[in-house]
């Protein structure tokens, strides 16, 4: 055991490393049992350091919450590494990847590793190239990369009942996110429908929002080759083409060819 | 198993189905609860917020302070708790550990992230900031460990617990911690950890 590692895990307990810092000891997590289990053991004492802190929430936290739940699907459990702690809290982008992909099969290590590479050099997931580094417990949903990503532009309306939409595009995450507060709700048997405009003006179909006001839609398709994004009114089913004109139309930077 | 429906999820805002009892699940009602969670099952994630938003929120405002943005903290942090549900794996600790571990890590990351210069200028006043009253049942449960809690955080030496309150309230590093408590490098991070391994003995958790 690396004794001066190892001295990091208090530290790493209440987030008080570095980034470099916290990178290597990642590293040297899954390997040290000693160092698993004390962490486990000092995160049960720290969860108790919160009790003297509690404090009701807003009501609104509540509803937000339980709203954004629905467009979200919860990841499956890991499925292939039931063997040790290897790839679970070091390699979350391993973690991410393969249940999804080989659900249902026992597959050794090795195999299971080089699927896992193979998924990421095909751009299944969503991690960014410093995904092996990030925590495990912290990994951020394909909406807030897009929204967290360096190069995100974001556009915003705000309309006259006081509602806001903003559209967030990353060109690193090559992917959209719709963001939209106190939306009035689309007449019955209706949904809003959202776009992406490609550069002759076709407009593609990107997604159907929830029937709530706040929505955080991550938009289907090549964000890249986007010049706009536009929401119509359809058909709760949803529309191939658009059946309505745009109630909100979004120009984004020039896209990609 | 209890039967958690679905509609939990449309009890009114602020509401506590099962009340109390939702306030002092057991670690192993929220071990379930999560797992219900990890299957789409929003009634469950509805049970599982009631019981532990109060300490989720208290944690946020307390390391970032500022409370709208400690509210982002938190809708972050559940929105994930709900995504990755199925990743916790009791075997290797409890679930409102879990739960709080991820909170407070997103907390630290958006104090670092907004390279918070006001922060920096203000000075460090040594925790002794005031209990905000709450009265939810989760926070009449949450109060009556915190006494414990401060019990044995009085048990810690004065530097042990220094240094735990800043960097775990404060959000503070270690190399930070030893600066401004004029520690030598390197040491912040064992007199943490000194404290932690107190605090878990004298509070008899995770053994």
């Amino acid at each position: 055991m690396n004794e001066s590692v190892h001295a990091l895990s208090g530290a790493y307990v209440v987030d008080a490393l570095d980034d470099d810092e916290r990178t290597i000891f990642e590293q040297h997590l899954p390997g040290c049992l000693d160092c698993q289990q004390e962490v486990a053991s000092l995160r049960e004492a720290t969860a108790l350091l919160a009790d003297d802190s509690a404090l009701t929430p807003p009501p609104a936290l509540r509803n937000s919450v339980l709203a954004g739940i629905k467009t979200i699907r919860p990841i499956p459990p890991e499925t292939t590494n039931e063997g040790g702690a290897d790839g679970d809290e070091a390699s979350p982008a391993i973690a991410e990847v393969l249940p999804m992909r080989r659900r249902g099969f026992r597959v050794g290590k090795m195999l299971a590793a080089a699927a896992a590479v193979a998924a990421i050099a095909g751009g299944v997931v969503y991690q960014t190239s410093q995904g092996n580094e990030n925590p495990p417990i912290a990994q951020l949903s394909p909406v807030e990369q897009v929204l967290n990503a360096a190069d995100a532009e974001k556009v915003s309306k705000s309309f006259p009942d006081g509602s806001t939409a903003s559209v967030y595009r990353s060109k690193s995450e090559g992917r959209a996110v719709l963001l939209t507060e106190d939306m009035a709700l689309p007449p019955p048997g209706k949904a809003y429908e959202v776009w992406l405009q490609d550069a002759k003006g076709t407009m593609i179909p990107a997604g159907l929002m929830k029937p709530q006001g706040d929505n955080r839609l991550l938009l289907e398709g090549d964000a890249n080759k986007a010049t706009g994004v536009g929401i119509t009114v359809e058909p709760a089913a949803g529309s191939k083409v658009p059946t309505t004109e745009p109630i909100a139309l979004f120009e984004l930077d020039e896209a990609d060819a | 198993m209890t039967p958690f429906s679905a509609d939990d999820s449309d009890s009114p805002p602020g509401g506590v189905p099962g009340g109390v009892q939702s306030a002092a699940a057991s670690a192993g009602d929220l071990a379930e609860l999560l797992k219900l969670s990890g299957r789409g099952d929003e009634g469950a994630f509805a049970q599982l917020y009631d019981a532990t938003s109060a300490r989720a929120y208290g944690l946020a405002v307390r390391v970032v302070r500022d409370p709208s943005q400690a509210e982002e903290v938190a809708q972050e942090a559940f929105l994930e708790i709900w995504r990755t549900a199925s990743r916790f794996d009791a075997g290797k600790g409890s679930a409102v550990s879990w739960i709080l571990t991820l909170v407070h890590r997103k907390a630290v990351d958006r104090v670092r992230s907004a390279e918070a210069s006001t922060r920096r200028d203000t000075t460090y006043h040594q925790g002794s900031q005031a209990v905000e009253h709450d009265s939810t049942a989760e926070a009449a449960h949450a109060s009556m460990e915190a006494r414990r809690v401060r019990q044995a955080m009085d048990s810690l030496t004065e530097v042990q617990r220094e240094a735990l309150e800043l960097a775990f309230f404060k959000g503070y590093t270690h190399t930070e911690v030893a600066t401004m408590l004029d520690l030598p490098v390197g040491t912040a991070k064992t007199r943490i950890r000194d404290g932690l391994i107190r605090l878990r003995d004298t509070m008899g958790v995770g053994q």
